[in-house]
């Protein structure tokens, strides 16, 4: 076999592949070259802030609407309730859109009274639209399985037939918040999307017994609004409520003591939990509303510091009697 | 239309079927969810589902009862499950198909080649099918013993037959009358020997390797996941199940052999293509040759789908009537008719008896085998909490076909598939892992029951979970008991309240109650009254940061008092300790120690309620390993694993 030499189109050819090829790798490897180890933490770099949903000319307003009966019908109960504060107009104008945050924390049926009754959601999600708000959106970050939640408490199908739309959060929805001078929610995921494209939020909550803070009302609620591992904070609950309050400055609450839930709270289970107290309250101030929802549990405001921390911040009075009160018989 | 155009729409059919099926598997109200889809249809029409089950169990569950359809039409048309319907047949002709693209003829007459290996689907069917037969064998074993009279009379009928086919002098009766005898024999040792032994025990393995569970396990957990996104949108948060690299990754290595040879695992593998191997052997209608006309030109092995050979000595048995050998013959000589192929045929699948009887052995031995682990017994896994209404384990494993449907149905998405940890049977069957999820095992749900194909998870009713109605007695059913890891809760071990558990426990009244503690704060130094004015405290020592005890959870008390009761602090400020009242007494003296408290409400499981919803160990903020954890402790299934009196 005799050597085939090498001719010079294919020598320069070799070379150039060669010289490309190692060029290549050296312009990839300096190219991404890093000196330094990655932070051991990455930052967050997004700093999202979450608007003052209050009117000013509405604060200090609270209506006690008082049942005749047991078996009070929530939806003219809450019309009637609204209507004696000037009716939801003063607080929904035209055009705008409003988020209502109702408690769906359990995958657990309406009867049982661990969250907000359709009926209740429904009304106002009506109250809302007749008042001329151009969307109404209803949503919570439960406990239990979130799809579940929505449909087992009926809030879903009721919210949709009444014209809202419903959010079930997802992962993608959440963003990374503070609260300014908090010292529990530091960039923390709070569900920010729905809170992002609202004008107005209305907190609806159910009176609850609960074992850790003495009562779920309007102020634990907003619990509802967090992500992330928020079971920790538990380790201070009373602070985080207090924290909650400074990042969430509502429109306006409505709390349904039209049954309270007396014990096994904040889950219940038991029709023998739920106790019929017919009081619903229509709240800009939500310490005063939760004040007044303690006495439905047979608790004062010292019995649940968390109310004396929410008015330390400014979050409202636990005095209602000094606001603009309205006491109405529901009929 | 052309018959491979009529197959080819019949399998388009049932693969978007068997597609729907998985889709609407999802616990909801839209109409593309679960709203009365017959989603177990394919299952039930699968009959290895139903003949293995009804092996094991002596009963064939409700809608199984599909599987003897296509046994009948089986056995009067032949494998037409495999190439008309079965959609993991469908997966893997379209694999091969695309695979093996632009492939000249003689390398398709090669690939599709008759092979020896062909018989190890029939081996591993009689492997699977003797492994559920254990108990059923366990039961003819013990005749002798427990019946002996029928035994006997047996054997004596038997004995009478031989003896009057040795008087007509026949070669074979001899072989009768000493083969009877020797079976006799063997079968009085066997009893025996068995006898009183709970060993010989059946198993339910099929699913293994069954097409339509295997194909449902594999799209439910490993695919459905994957592309779960904004586009085909089946569950609110991302899906996951732990251990599934084993079933995505036999699921990858059926398809993929396709390009090495077409339709591999339905050739070697498939023990439900070997069932119908076996049924279909003496099919009414069957492919073959016409007397005249072949030219031997070999296009009809060409794109035959079975590697049975149509060219030659047709094999019935791996004939999986893709009918292409019709289609495919430009001299008419390949039908499908009532009379044999004019070549000859191979009616019987290509396993000897002593294969046949080996495999049977080796299944019906397997099991007993397994057993001998303990795993069944006393040597259960505590953490292996099985779906609510799951029947008592060694009934479970004779009826869990591992399809994965339950898994796949779980709202929570907190059935998980087993790897070990219930045995080697256990594996790919369903447990519940609470740290997964969206939450617990929800107490008000009986989807996975509802759904199960075989009823290895009971189709319970809420009123039989939840222990109303007709069940008040009984109670609600139980899945396991929670138990307090008091070396990593909390308050337990950290002095830290949370009581998140008890929170979110949904039975009432609760099975998590607490009971309250003041336990003294570590502290760098003593706490020293220096006075009181009003309810306003003033002390000498370490300071103490607001943010850490005016939380409404600390309290302070006075050494040397007995019975006094602990007040709750208020606020801390430049001027001292806020307290929520007055409380000392009039005689505390400057210098008296002030203890700091805090209150704590510590977590405890009342057995007697504890439903093992595993709720709790979903909650808890001990997110690694949880301070809280469900085992399979007092489970109603198991009279055995019972706790209380």
């Amino acid at each position: 076999m005799t050597e085939q030499p090498i001719d010079r189109r294919e020598f320069l050819t070799r070379c150039t592949q060669a010289g490309l090829s190692v060029a290549a790798a050296g312009a990839l490897g300096i190219g991404f070259y890093d000196g330094k180890a990655p932070p051991a933490l990455s930052e967050t770099t997004e700093t999202v802030q979450i608007p003052d949903f209050s009117i000013a000319g509405m604060s200090g307003k609270i209506c006690i609407a008082r049942g005749t009966s047991q078996g009070m019908d929530r939806a003219g109960t809450v019309r009637q309730a609204f209507d004696a504060l000037g009716g939801m107009k003063a607080f929904v104008k035209p055009g705008e859109r409003v988020l209502l945050k109702v408690n769906a924390a359990f995958a657990s049926p309406p009867a049982l009274g661990a969250t907000s009754h359709p009926d209740l959601v429904a009304a106002v999600v009506r109250l809302c639209l007749d008042a001329g708000a151009s969307r109404v959106i209803v949503t919570d970050n439960p406990i239990n399985d979130p799809a579940s939640c929505f449909a087992l408490t009926g809030i879903d199908a009721a919210a949709r037939l009444a014209g809202a739309e419903v959010v079930i959060p997802r992962e993608s929805l959440f963003q990374r918040f503070s609260v300014s001078g908090g010292r529990l929610i530091r960039d923390w995921p709070v569900l920010y999307a729905p809170l992002a494209r609202v004008d107005r939020i209305i907190g609806m909550a159910p009176v609850k017994d609960h074992h850790r803070s003495g009562a779920s009302m309007t102020l634990k609620n907003w619990y509802g609004l967090l992500g992330g591992r928020r079971n920790i904070f538990h380790q201070d609950i009373h602070t985080i409520i207090q924290e909650l309050a400074m990042m969430i400055k509502p429109t306006v609450v409505v709390l349904d003591g039209t049954q309270s839930m007396m014990s096994n709270g904040p889950t219940g289970g038991s029709l023998s939990d739920l106790k019929p107290t017919g009081t619903l309250i229509v709240s800009t101030d939500p310490v005063a509303a939760d004040t007044v929802g303690a006495t439905l549990l047979g608790r004062t405001a010292a019995d649940l510091p968390f109310i004396a921390k929410a008015e330390s911040i400014g979050a409202g009075t636990a005095d209602y009697r000094s606001l603009y009160l309205k006491e109405i018989q529901a009929s | 239309m052309r018959i491979v155009t009529t197959r080819r729409t019949s399998q388009i059919f049932f693969f978007l079927l068997f597609l729907w099926f998985c889709v609407v598997s999802s616990l909801g109200e839209q109409w593309w969810q679960l709203r009365g889809w017959p989603v177990n249809w394919l299952i039930q029409l699968d009959p290895l589902v139903g003949l293995g089950t009804l092996l094991a169990t002596g009963t064939l569950y409700a809608g199984l009862l599909w599987g003897l359809l296509t046994i009948v039409m089986t056995i009067l048309l032949g494998r037409f499950f495999c190439g008309w319907l079965c959609p993991f047949g469908t997966l893997h002709q379209a694999v091969g198909w695309l695979a093996n693209w632009g492939r000249r003829a003689p390398w398709r007459i090669a690939a599709n080649r008759y092979r020896r290996g062909q018989k190890v689907k029939y081996t591993l069917l009689v492997f699977l099918l003797g492994a559920a037969a254990g108990d059923l064998i366990r039961r003819l074993i013990a005749v002798p013993i427990q019946t002996p009279y029928l035994a006997a009379a047996i054997v004596v009928v038997l004995l009478m037959f031989g003896i009057g086919a040795l008087r007509l002098r026949t070669i074979s009766g001899g072989r009768w009358v000493t083969s009877i005898a020797a079976v006799a024999i063997g079968w009085v040792v066997l009893s025996l020997f068995t006898d009183g032994s709970r060993l010989l025990a059946a198993s339910l393995q099929t699913g293994l390797l069954d097409p339509i569970p295997l194909f449902y396990r594999s799209v439910n957990l490993t695919l459905l996941p994957l592309v779960d996104g904004r586009l085909i949108s089946l569950s609110v948060a991302s899906r996951f199940y732990p251990g599934t690299v084993a079933i995505g990754a036999i699921f990858w290595a059926a398809v993929l052999l396709n390009l090495v040879i077409p339709r591999f695992y339905c050739r070697f593998i498939c023990p439900l293509g070997a069932l119908f191997g076996v049924l279909g052997k003496n099919a009414l209608w069957r492919v073959g040759q016409r007397a005249d006309g072949c030219t031997a030109c070999g296009d009809c092995d060409r794109y035959c789908e079975g590697g049975c050979e149509p060219s030659a000595v047709i094999r019935t048995p791996e004939c999986v009537m893709c009918m292409n050998c019709l289609a495919d013959c430009r001299h008419g000589v390949m039908g499908y008719r009532l009379d044999p192929s004019a070549a000859g045929e191979v009616a019987a699948p290509d396993i000897s008896k002593r294969e046949l009887v080996a495999f049977l052995a080796a299944g019906v031995t397997a099991v007993p085998l397994a057993r001998l682990a303990g795993m069944t017994g006393d040597a259960w896994n505590p953490t292996v909490v099985r779906p609510p209404g799951s029947l008592q384990e060694e009934e479970f494993l004779q009826r869990c076909i591992k399809c994965g449907q339950c898994m796949r149905v779980c709202p929570t998405n907190v059935i998980h598939p087993t790897g070990f940890q219930a045995g080697i049977e256990g594996i790919w069957t369903p447990m519940l892992n609470f740290r997964m999820g969206t939450s617990g095992c929800q107490h008000g749900c009986i989807a996975c029951g509802n759904l199960c194909p075989t009823a290895a998870i009971r189709p319970i009713s809420i009123d039989e979970r939840l222990g109303k109605g007709g069940f008040e007695a009984r109670g609600p059913l139980r899945i396991g008991m929670a138990f307090v890891d008091r070396g990593r809760c909390l308050p337990w071990a950290m002095d830290r309240p949370c009581i998140v558990c008890q929170e979110n426990c949904p039975v009432s009244p609760k099975a998590i109650f607490t009971r309250i503690e003041f336990r003294p704060v570590r502290l760098d130094g003593d706490l020293r009254l220096r006075g009181m004015t009003g309810n306003r405290l003033t002390f000498d020592g370490p300071a103490l940061p607001s943010d850490r005890f005016a939380t409404g959870d600390y309290y302070v008390s006075l050494d040397g008092y007995p019975g006094m009761i602990p007040v709750r602090i208020v606020n801390i400020g430049p001027g001292g300790i806020t307290l929520e009242d007055h409380p000392f007494t009039a005689n505390a003296a400057e210098e008296d120690r002030i203890t700091l408290l805090v209150r704590l409400q510590l977590p405890y499981v009342d057995p007697a309620r504890c439903i093992g919803c595993g709720v709790c160990e979903h909650e808890c903020p001990v997110k690694g390993r949880r301070a809280i954890r469900v085992t399979a402790e007092n489970e109603t299934r198991e009279r055995q694993h019972r706790l209380l009196l």
